[in-house]
């Protein structure tokens, strides 16, 4: 039996709310939660809530011979977690059945893994650890943002200890070859690669109730065909696409509901295919060759490349500016400045800015809480440029308050109130510093106390 | 092709856009093999002239040099009409102005008709009875000329327009620069208005200049929209290669408006958003380039908060000063209430200047490479402002991105619409 593998990417980024330049040092909060609570809401009934329930009634009728994939994103989960505590319930509903694998991936969803693997580490490290905890899985195969790959970020990962990974079947990458075989990473052979079919992939997600399209409707016998006249040489086809594909971005009225229910079941009928998760596809499945990545693909347009979140200059400006704060962030400790350092990095913020949509006239095509992308572009770096203020405040208090960084994760209060007793950087000094902090150590912790009694 | 053109001004005698627009138009229509002929009333007296150009100091511009001009002046036949008509004015502005400058009024008949009609120089004090004469006068010519289609820019020449249609029985194009809603606000002229209205009505085609003006005509003249269609304006390429190379007295980034300080043109909000980004950045200078009947309230509102030392009036600008203007400055903003289109922006651009527009104006609706925000919207202004003065990429993208896009706004492009226009007519 030839083997299914059936992907959704679950994301919801922070929107961020109409941020002035006057705001900049002093207003420190960048969200839109009413936006923000809107959107997942209402995703939430037309989308996550429905489709999860047709999983689930498909795992129920059909057994382990029906197998799903999710990715939730970090900042979707805390949304979910915020907003709609049911569709967390439903996913744990989901995941109880044992039918399906949750994916690792950049806790914002973020493209970090471009620019810096300590960072990059400790967001997947950080999303693993939320998705432990929520479903009681560690996940095993990767999948990074928009299927962001190539050979450095497959190295990064394989380091991080994942074995598998999800990326797109771009031509530049496969060139003749097929997209539905077992693959693995050339400069690492352990490391293995699913390709995602992008045209049975898209013609469900992109063209599914699109009229003009001269296979519209799309019927569950249809799509089924189409898998079948794949050559039977050919074992494994990857379909991967956004989760909000059923219901939001092909509303209920299309039929898209029915058809996430029909095409499976005939497929398990047909007993010519049985459904299949990433880690199960790797166990299972002979890797037919290497696939060699130097340059970073992507699943975002024709190009499948990076130029959607990369491709102008107001991007790079705001993508190195952000990203300078790396080193710092990655000793802070501040909770707030934690979080705000998580949902600035989302991709989607570097997506609205995109101006290559200008030269296609596609301008409202995609979707964007902005007017134009230079909108977009400014209100980023107006809430960036308090970001860093507050960044370069944490790390000045940091550094005269004990002139180290604190090792562990403390609460606000403590961090700013109490010195780290174990100053661990600038080794030079150490001796000076510890030895001033000796002699004043009596005097300014006496002070400290007397002002947080006060 | 030919047509029969009714236009109110010609270069070099332009008061505002509309000789401009209505010189690029006819030029990029020659090159598409279109025959013109160009009807402008004569408005008389030095005087008036100047008192016109002063009122309308922010669209001036004349891009032209006399080869140019003369060689594209030997192909077109152009005639002099004796009028007092004067763009730009109401008819209640028209009258006192008539009445101050009756002394110094010299006769002069059109050259073509002086044999037909005999003007004895007591033109009528009235403008509406000047749209009438100028109707007369077109009914003559259209009795008399050879031509396919009548095009008429603007109200004051669209009972000239309906006229010669009347009698020659030709298809007729009006052609809406300017809306009176987009003049006068809600406290529009109704006979203006029943001009406008009508020249519409019995129009074949209503040519608007933007989506917003057509919008305007659909709802507000109740025209039907399948004959109303726009062709947005565009610019001629720079007259001089060279961009100007002006040195800069004070230190500080220098933010413009240029334009007339009427209430259309939205000036107490570029004051606001002044105000707001002078709180966080004083190293910036704002600029009110230009003149109108604002004014006054203007200067005393930016005293009022007390940003004087910040902001600028520098009066009336013409010509040269203009463009020295835009060479010194930053960024340009339009903050419009109401804008048929508004070439000055695109001016702006092509002397790589970045600008904030209103999203109330009809050439938001050709540009990418802008800031747009609406009028009213003073945080989003200011905010626009401030952005393009600190945030490098944004500057230089819009900068770079934008001239190019100027650039491609050719009227070779917008006259093949407006030919195929006619052509669809005939």
């Amino acid at each position: 039996m030839r083997s299914i593998c059936l992907y959704f990417q679950v994301h919801q980024p922070f929107r961020l709310r109409t941020y002035r330049f006057f705001d900049i040092g002093a207003d420190h909060y960048y969200y839109d939660d009413y936006q923000n609570r809107r959107i997942v809401r209402r995703i939430a009934n037309d989308c996550y809530i429905p489709a999860n329930e047709v999983l689930l009634a498909l795992i129920g009728e059909y057994g382990s011979a029906f197998k799903v994939t999710f990715s939730i994103s970090g900042t979707a989960i805390e949304q979910f977690k915020k907003y709609t505590p049911e569709v967390i319930e439903s996913f744990r509903r989901l995941a109880k059945t044992g039918n399906v694998e949750f994916l690792a991936e950049t806790y914002s969803h973020s493209l970090v893994g471009l620019t810096d693997p300590e960072e990059f580490k400790r967001q997947v490290d950080e999303h693993a650890a939320t998705i432990q905890e929520l479903f009681g899985v560690t996940p095993t195969a990767f999948r990074n943002t928009e299927l962001v790959f190539s050979n450095g970020i497959a190295e990064q990962v394989f380091k991080m200890g994942y074995k598998t990974m999800l990326t797109e079947g771009a031509k530049q990458l496969l060139g003749w070859k097929s997209p539905n075989y077992l693959y693995f990473s050339s400069p690492h052979p352990r490391m293995k690669i699913l390709l995602r079919n992008y045209q049975l992939s898209d013609d469900i997600a992109f063209r599914f109730s699109q009229q003009s399209w001269n296979e519209w409707p799309l019927t569950a016998e249809k799509y089924v065909s189409w898998l079948d006249s794949v050559d039977a040489k050919q074992d494994l086809v990857n379909i991967f696409m956004d989760y909000e594909t059923i219901g939001e971005h092909q509303k209920a009225e299309s039929g898209i509901f029915g058809f996430l229910r029909a095409f499976p079941e005939q497929l398990i009928k047909s007993q010519k295919w049985t459904f299949r998760t990433p880690s199960e596809v790797a166990d299972e499945l002979q890797p037919v060759a290497g696939i060699d990545c130097p340059h970073a693909i992507s699943w975002a347009d024709e190009e499948r490349d990076l130029t959607a979140w990369l491709g102008n200059d107001l991007q790079q400006e705001a993508f190195t500016t952000l990203y300078k704060l790396s080193k710092t962030m990655s000793t802070c400790t501040d909770a707030d400045l934690h979080r705000d350092w998580n949902y600035l990095q989302a991709s989607d913020h570097f997506y609205y800015m995109c101006t290559k949509w200008f030269s296609d006239g596609d301008v409202h095509q995609y979707f964007t809480p902005y007017g134009t992308p230079y909108e977009a572009f400014l209100n980023y770096m107006n809430v960036l440029s308090d970001f860093m203020i507050r960044v370069k405040e944490y790390a000045e208090k940091a550094g005269s308050d004990s002139n180290a960084i604190p090792s562990k994760v403390e609460t606000k209060v403590e961090t700013v109130s109490i010195p780290d007793p174990k100053p661990n950087t600038a080794k030079a000094t150490k001796t000076k510093v510890k030895a001033a902090a000796d002699a004043k150590e009596t005097p300014e912790t006496k002070t400290k106390k007397a002002i947080k009694k006060g | 092709m030919k047509v029969l053109m009714f236009g109110w001004e010609f270069p070099p005698h332009i008061t505002g856009g509309l000789g401009t627009a209505c010189f690029g138009l006819t030029k990029g229509l020659l090159k598409h093999g279109v025959d013109i002929q160009f009807v402008v009333p004569k408005a008389y007296g030095d005087e008036s002239q100047e008192a016109v150009r002063i009122i309308n100091a922010s669209d001036v511009t004349v891009m032209m040099n006399d080869p140019v001009f003369r060689e594209y002046w030997n192909q077109i036949t152009y005639m002099e009409i004796g009028s007092n008509l004067i763009p730009y004015v109401g008819p209640e502005d028209f009258q006192q102005m008539v009445s101050e400058n009756t002394k110094t009024t010299v006769e002069e008949s059109g050259r073509v008709f002086s044999e037909k009609f005999q003007f004895s120089g007591k033109y009528g004090h009235d403008l509406m009875e000047e749209v009438a004469r100028y109707a007369l006068v077109g009914a003559a010519i259209a009795a008399n000329s050879e031509f396919d289609v009548i095009h008429a820019h603007d109200w004051l020449t669209y009972s000239a327009g309906v006229a010669a249609k009347k009698i020659s029985g030709k298809p007729l194009i009006v052609h809406m620069h300017a809306t009176e809603f987009d003049r006068s606000g809600e406290n529009y002229n109704e006979n203006v208005y029943e001009i406008e209205r009508k020249g519409m009505a019995e129009a074949d085609r209503v040519i608007t200049v933007s989506n917003l003006t057509r919008n305007i005509v659909i709802e507000r003249y109740h025209i039907d929209p399948e004959k109303v269609i726009t062709v947005h304006n565009a610019v001629e390429p720079p007259e001089h290669s060279d961009l100007m190379d002006v040195e800069k007295k004070v230190k500080e980034q220098i933010v413009t408006f240029l334009g007339r300080i009427t209430f259309q043109k939205g000036p107490e909000y570029f004051i606001e958003a002044a105000c707001k980004v002078l709180e966080r950045d004083k190293n910036v200078r704002f600029v009110m380039a230009g003149t109108g009947d604002l004014m006054e309230k203007m200067i005393r509102r930016v005293a009022k908060l007390k940003i004087s030392s910040h902001f600028h009036f520098t009066g009336f600008l013409k010509g040269e000063n203009v463009d020295r203007m835009f060479a010194m400055s930053d960024v340009y903003v339009m903050p419009s209430v109401s804008e048929p289109f508004g070439i000055s922006p695109l001016e702006a651009m092509r002397s790589n200047v970045p600008v904030v527009i209103s999203k109330q104006s009809g050439v938001a609706e050709v540009l990418n490479h802008v800031m747009k925000v609406d009028f009213w919207d003073v945080d989003a202004m200011a905010d626009a402002i401030y952005g393009l003065l600190h945030y490098k990429s944004l500057n230089s993208m819009v900068i770079t991105h934008g001239s190019e896009e100027v650039n491609n706004l050719k009227w070779e492009a917008a006259s093949r619409k407006i030919a195929d226009i006619y052509e669809s007519l005939v």
